[in-house]
């Protein structure tokens, strides 16, 4: 298909790829959220490098086979992918402006991500416990550092989603809270792939 | 209360930087008092300090370049002084905690807090002119970045009376900079407030990408951009890519240092080379965030004063996408002594002179665009032209280090402060100063005086050979980096000949102050009243000095590269339209400046561990934000009869070709 006949078929394929000038509004807060995405994961990269390098430097501590409970990560697992699936029904209903829906889909979103952080956080009171502490060796402070960034974002997540709620509540589902609710979205898919990441690296490859 | 802060922080004993800051404390408040005499507190407030206009902001970032440079030359001169006497049996003046502080911040400052601001001032300021759109892709975010960099700039300079700086170097490697060797709150200055201005680049790193990506004037294909918004995207990817991995790194050493963590310890299995490799898997992305963008201005101003398009554009394009992949391929030639097998530094060393292959054809190209055209000897061509020969006598020497047998004999000598010295001068500095000459009267719509601006770049040159060819040569000799005393009386003459080097330099400052003082002060001998005084090619010439708010009234329709050169050559001419269309333009936002408060008070309080004022910043920070957050009217709408009257007034007054 030529330029120009795409731009009579589908102009916004065109527009910001120089056809038809500046993209609309929320082409660009999407576009420039994904971006800012990219640079988060980047940051993760260089937490999971630290991790990789320091995984077997237990100093005689606890090794992450004995700190892993296989359990109890199955089930975060499995919360934080079921919120991923609740998250994405809400963005549907809330750009079919059905609010009841977008509002029952966020209630299960912030249950299940609530659950997994929930998890996490007794799992980590669990190692303090045990002694296994970020301070103890060098595979628990990357262990704490790069298991803690995810939950740290997943906490933010959890405050962002009642705040967007509370403006689909107070403004309903106007373009400018349809566009900060694409990029709440954007951000908690986010998040799962980099929970991905985490159980592959960090908890199965470490209960071997 | 006041966690780590006492009286003690304030160094009554040391003199020097008590009455340092004395001085500038008192320009300081000279300068506030002459504001608010003259009653131009609400125009500043107005206008600038709140103000989201991309051309406002990048004026901002420069000037914030320009006075932190001061600072850094001061660092500077005070280090050379201080080589140039304490030799064999002097002391000097300057004791050896303090000049581990200067030399440490000298680094800091003049890449974070010069550099940064002249690059990313620049890229502001020009970038949406040359793309034909009237604003960033997010003014108000845009404002954020400048008010976190100046935040940061702030926190530095309060190093000097309120405790201490690292004294570490400015690349604050463990073990030295873990608390077991840093105790005091030096290192903690250097993390915080470098996490703070960090957060800021990152932004505007984003903002950057998405403004060139998906704002572009309508017809502006990529193949059609100017190769100044090539460099600023790929400059700007490489922000994207590489601050994130500092942010990382800064928070690891944090963690070590206050929750007894071990990445980069002693003890504990902690890998302490594991810091430099993510530190410089930032910091060679970091080389090229500053120095592609000069590569920008320079192709921009050889072309324009060659008269003839850019040689070979497509080649300077694929040479810079090229570089953004490569920079991130090469960064352990910064430590080829770390103890890697000798394979592993061959690949490195191979790649580094790799790199080299894309800088040279670019070169090339800068020599072909010269080759039979018409070269006007102005200021911005001088410092291109120094450029070129400065440029590539520091790359020749940079594959000379990225050998790794040779690596072994010069790295961590004064060969090697030499050589970086020698890039960034000749490349970032020569680049900054090229385009402010360059893009002044676009800015505030008069030239700058050619005479001081020629004074200015002959000091420049010759301050630089003066200062460090001794550099290169003592390094060979031996001579280690960061020498408090040098004890081969034999060294002298060259320290000497350095020393007047950099006074060299400091009479080039000189020169750029009076540069701009005495253009000031003819401002209305030398009005640009046609928005075009170099015959430009890009669209940025096409709207008048200085551009309307929006820019442009009717966004340019772009057909080829080097547009506005093709519309002149069609006779198109800017007129006053028949009807405009109304548009948007968004609300000036005290947010930014306000966040910017509450960060330096939360980056303080981090500092001296005053946690409940900590967490009191951060949350003013999250209100304001959230408020920010709610709110839905962030633009105003000039009517399309508001549109007819400014645009009738502006091209009255001067005719935009």
């Amino acid at each position: 298909m030529t330029a120009t006949t795409l731009e009579k078929v589908r102009p916004e394929l065109v527009r910001g790829r120089g056809g038809g000038g500046p993209a609309s509004t929320r082409t660009v807060v999407a576009y420039g959220f994904w971006i800012f995405i990219l640079s988060d994961i980047t940051m993760f990269s260089a937490l999971f490098a630290a991790y990789a390098v320091l995984s077997d430097r237990t100093a005689g501590g606890p090794t992450a086979s004995e700190v892993i409970n296989l359990r109890h990560v199955f089930i975060e697992t499995m919360c934080l992918l079921a919120s991923s699936y609740t998250c994405g029904l809400g963005a549907l209903s809330a750009e079919r402006r059905q609010p009841d829906r977008y509002l029952v889909y966020s209630v299960l979103t912030f249950v299940l991500g609530a659950a997994f952080l929930l998890i996490e956080i007794a799992d980590f009171a669990d190692m303090a416990r045990m002694g296994a502490g970020p301070s103890r060796s060098a595979f628990l402070s990357a262990f704490w550092a790069l298991v803690g960034m995810h939950g740290a974002h997943v906490t933010s997540g959890l405050l962002w989603l009642v705040y967007m709620v509370a403006q689909v509540l107070a403004k309903g589902l106007l373009p400018h809270v349809l566009r900060r609710q694409l990029c709440f979205s954007l951000f908690w898919h986010a998040l799962d792939i980099i929970w991905v990441g985490v159980l592959t690296v960090v908890y199965l490859m470490g209960a071997r | 209360m006041l966690g780590k802060l006492s009286w003690s922080a304030i160094p009554f004993d040391q003199p020097l930087p008590l009455y340092a800051m004395g001085v500038v404390g008192l320009v300081i408040l000279a300068v506030l008092g002459i504001i608010a005499r003259k009653g131009w507190w609400p125009y500043l407030w107005s206008e600038w300090l709140t103000s989201v206009d991309h051309k406002r902001i990048g004026v901002m970032y420069f000037i914030l370049g320009l006075v932190m440079l001061i600072r850094g030359y001061s660092d500077a001169i005070m280090m050379r002084s201080q080589q140039a006497i304490a030799i064999g049996g002097a002391e000097g003046y300057l004791p050896p905690d303090h000049y581990n502080q200067i030399f440490s911040s000298h680094g800091t400052i003049m890449i974070f807090f010069v550099a940064m601001p002249f690059v990313i001032g620049l890229m502001n300021f020009v970038v949406p002119l040359q793309l034909g759109v009237r604003d960033v892709a997010f003014p108000v975010l845009n404002s954020v970045s400048f008010w976190l960099t100046a935040s940061g700039a702030l926190l530095i300079n309060v190093s000097l009376v309120i405790g201490n700086f690292a004294r570490t170097g400015w690349m604050c490697y463990p073990p030295l900079s873990e608390l077991a060797f840093s105790q005091d709150v030096g290192v903690d200055y250097y993390l915080w407030l470098l996490l703070i201005s960090g957060i800021g680049t990152l932004l505007a790193g984003i903002n950057m990408v998405t403004t060139i990506l998906k704002l572009r004037a309508p017809g502006m294909t990529y193949f059609r951009m100017p190769v100044f918004c090539w460099s600023a995207l790929v400059s700007s990817i490489l922000i994207v890519v590489a601050f994130p991995v500092l942010t990382a790194t800064f928070v690891m050493l944090l963690l070590d240092r206050h929750l007894g963590a071990h990445f980069f310890t002693n003890d504990a299995g902690g890998n302490m080379m594991m810091y430099v490799n993510l530190f410089w898997a930032w910091g060679h992305p970091e080389v090229y965030i500053l120095i592609l963008p000069a590569f920008g201005i320079f192709s921009e101003v050889i072309a324009t004063f060659s008269g003839k398009p850019l040689f070979s554009y497509h080649s300077m394009v694929y040479a810079l996408l090229a570089i953004c992949v490569l920079s991130f391929m090469v960064w352990l030639h910064h430590f080829f002594t770390m103890g890697a097998s000798a394979d592993v530094n061959a690949f490195f060393g191979i790649m580094s002179m790799i790199i080299g292959v894309p800088t040279g054809v670019k070169v090339f190209n800068w020599l072909f665009t010269m080759f039979r055209g018409r070269l006007v000897f102005r200021t911005p061509v001088l410092f291109s032209l120094g450029f070129i020969v400065t440029f590539v006598i520091g790359g020749m020497t940079g594959v000379l280090l990225a050998v790794p047998p040779i690596d072994f004999v010069l790295h961590n000598s004064v060969f090697l402060v030499a050589h970086f010295h020698n890039v960034i001068i000749g490349g970032v500095v020569f680049g900054a100063m090229a385009g402010y000459n360059y893009w002044f009267p676009k800015a505030f719509g008069f030239t700058l005086s050619e005479g001081w601006g020629k004074a200015s770049f002959w000091c420049w040159i010759i301050g630089f050979y003066l200062a460090f060819t001794p550099l290169y040569v003592l390094g060979l000799m031996g001579m280690t980096r960061r020498l408090q005393h040098i004890a081969d009386p034999t060294w002298r003459p060259l320290l000497l000949v350095a020393e007047l080097g950099a006074i060299v330099i400091f009479l080039a400052i000189l020169c750029q102050a009076m540069q701009l003082y005495v253009s000031i002060r003819t401002r209305e001998s030398r009005r640009d009243v046609t928005g075009d005084p170099w015959n430009g090619r890009t669209l940025e010439w096409s709207t008048s000095s200085p551009p309307p708010a929006y820019n442009f009234a009717v966004l340019p329709r772009v057909e080829t590269i080097d547009a506005f050169s093709e519309m002149k050559r069609r006779g198109v001419r800017a007129a006053v339209q028949s009807a405009y269309e109304k548009i948007e333009m968004p609300r000036n936002s005290p947010l930014a400046f306000v966040i910017a408060f509450f960060a330096v008070v939360a980056g303080f309080a981090l500092i001296w561990q005053m946690w409940w004022l900590a967490i009191l910043g951060l949350l003013a920070i999250l209100v304001m934000v959230m408020v920010f957050g709610w709110s839905e009217d962030r633009q105003h709408e000039i009517s399309a009869a508001e549109m007819a009257r400014m645009e009738r007034a502006r091209l009255a007054r001067g005719r935009p070709a």
